[in-house]
């Protein structure tokens, strides 16, 4: 029998790439032989315009990173450059904010990963159940921010707007039901012996593999590796929440889907904590040289000036280096800024979690049908913007 | 339509007729490039729910698409792409540019972002937005309608619009 190898294109354009990843695939019948992916298809040069902006005009570049989890890639960007600054407390209504948001954008995340994900694999349904309640979450951001995808409103020193009236609870609420609507997800595909066809024991990655290959987020935490860093290395006072980081057993790609849902409702976990605890007062520091001053008073000479100046010129940083990583939903987010004391920082890199996580992706489709690729780059969680940055 | 109407009988100019049957049955294409695919997802999904305007059934393939929403950033290694894609759409088709970085390059002015797909395409409607909310899209596609019920494709021939062949960068 003549064996022939297929040279086979998927993407850019292809409905299963989220985005504009381009694989090369090498095929022998259907069994894939290799796979080459082709990034570079959405690199928009980010770390380059951060160079010639100030640190608070990066933060609108740093959420269209991971478009998303747009708040909390902010949220990374200006926890490096509060370090990088020194400063070590914000007050505790801005951090309760901060954690209720990351974890809000989280669950839009992982909402959204589960509804792509359902339907590559011929699930319909999932997707509009999932958009439904990430709707809920866009409105939030939308009542608080005025826009939905990207709130945009995390600074240096704090955050830029208070919650308005009543939005408080309008998430508590959310953060209630949402886990008893999961369980309509779960009827949906849990025990669906077409979805167990389809992910158990396709994308097996044993826990040497992913240290291997610098894995991180649930792509670690599916092959049973303990690594979280609200956990390893807190940040914003998250070890002061009671959550549980679920594990994986088989490391498949059915682990990582059920890891996923149990984040969220971890997360939903998180927000609960968070929103009881939620203090009064004030939302940024009272340092003017770093953070802006109230907006209500900036009529007044003595708040003006240094809001003028901090937008016309910005502040100087610390000359020096720097570099922090926060759990973003798709894995650890590490934001690496040199500073030369002045306005701009001298380069700044982006550790982004789906670049290094895609790399897996030649070796788990090797010897596999093209039909489990399109679940293994569900599975990985990719977003373009965020490899190619 | 609907000029003249006694014992249900319609009379309507081909033109006309055909028209309103293309304005509620436009296919786009499944094409996402970045942030704006988000949000013209969310147009599709449930809430929005884009069926309402005939446009629910995505096409993956350009071959069976009428009309191309560029939803984000067109960077210069993705052009080629984006014109291959246009060039294999059946005529007539219609061009809807989706959010800031597609019309004008937006806040990436940077060496690997193309500042305006216009240079390349013919663009009928502009949204504008970082990213446009799924209401800016559903507007910007009845203005689309708006304009495929202004397409005089019977009575004026229609002219093939040149753009250079040539890619920049």
């Amino acid at each position: 029998m003549r064996k022939e190898i297929i040279k086979l294109n998927v993407g850019p354009q292809h409905p299963s790439t989220h985005g504009v990843l381009r694989l090369l695939v090498e095929l022998e019948g259907e069994v894939v032989v290799s796979c080459d992916p082709d990034i570079g298809y959405l690199h928009r040069g980010i770390e380059k315009l951060m160079e010639n902006r100030t640190y608070h005009r990066s933060i609108p570049l740093t959420e269209r990173v991971d478009y998303l989890a747009g708040a909390a890639n902010s949220l990374g960007y200006v926890l490096a450059v509060e370090r990088l600054l020194g400063i070590s407390e914000i007050p505790e209504r801005a951090r309760y904010i901060r954690v209720i948001v990351a974890e809000l954008t989280r669950i839009a995340s992982h909402l959204f990963w589960l509804a792509t994900h359902g339907h590559d694999l011929g699930a319909m349904t999932p997707l509009f159940y999932a958009l439904r309640d990430r709707e809920i979450i866009m409105d939030f951001f939308e009542t608080w921010a005025g826009k939905r995808l990207f709130p945009n409103m995390f600074r240096v020193g704090g955050v830029a707007r208070d919650f308005p009236d009543g939005l408080e609870q309008e998430i508590k609420k959310f953060a209630l039901e949402l886990p008893q609507r999961m369980r309509d997800y779960e009827t949906l595909l849990t025990k669906n012996p077409i979805w167990i066809n389809r992910t158990k024991g396709v994308g097996v990655l044993t826990k040497e593999e992913v240290l291997d290959y610098g894995l991180s987020g649930p792509m670690a935490r599916g092959s049973g590796l303990n690594f979280d860093i609200r956990r390893v290395d807190p940040y914003l006072g998250y070890d002061e929440f009671e959550f549980v980081v679920p594990l994986g057993e088989n490391g498949d790609t059915y682990d990582r889907y059920l890891i996923r849902l149990e984040e969220m409702r971890q997360s939903c976990n998180i927000i609960l904590q968070a929103v009881d605890r939620l203090p009064k007062g004030d939302i940024m520091i009272e340092d003017y040289q770093v953070a802006f001053p109230p907006k209500d008073k900036v009529i007044n000479g003595e708040y003006l000036i240094p809001h003028y100046l901090l937008v016309v010129k910005g502040f100087k940083a610390p000359k020096g280096e720097i570099f922090h990583h926060t759990e973003a939903p798709k894995g650890e987010l590490g934001f690496y800024i040199v500073s030369d004391g002045s306005e701009h920082p001298y380069r700044v890199k982006i550790r982004t979690p789906s670049f290094v996580n895609l790399q897996v992706i030649s070796k788990l489709a090797k010897g596999r049908l093209l039909s489990d690729l399109i679940a293994l780059i569900g599975t990985i969680d990719i977003v373009l913007a965020d490899v190619d940055r | 339509m609907g000029i003249e109407e006694s014992g249900g009988i319609l009379v309507t100019t081909l033109e006309k007729v055909v028209n309103w049957a293309r304005k509620y049955s436009v296919w786009p294409l499944t094409f996402g490039l970045a942030c704006c695919a988000i949000e013209m997802i969310c147009t599709a999904a449930s809430r929005f729910d884009i069926a309402r305007f005939g446009m629910e059934a995505y096409r993956p393939s350009p071959r069976q698409a009428d009309m191309m929403i560029v939803a984000g950033t067109v960077t210069k290694k993705m052009l080629p792409a984006v014109l291959r894609l246009y060039e294999q759409m059946p005529d007539p088709k219609w061009v809807m540019v989706m959010g800031s970085c597609a019309t004008c390059g937006g806040i990436f002015r940077s060496y690997a972002v193309v500042q305006g797909i216009d240079k390349y395409l013919p663009v009928d409607v502009y949204v504008p937005g970082c990213p446009p909310p799924p209401d800016a899209l559903l507007y910007g596609i009845t203005k689309i309608h708006e304009k495929i019920m202004q397409d005089k494709w019977l009575t004026k021939k229609y002219e093939h619009i040149k753009f250079p062949k040539k890619v920049e960068g």
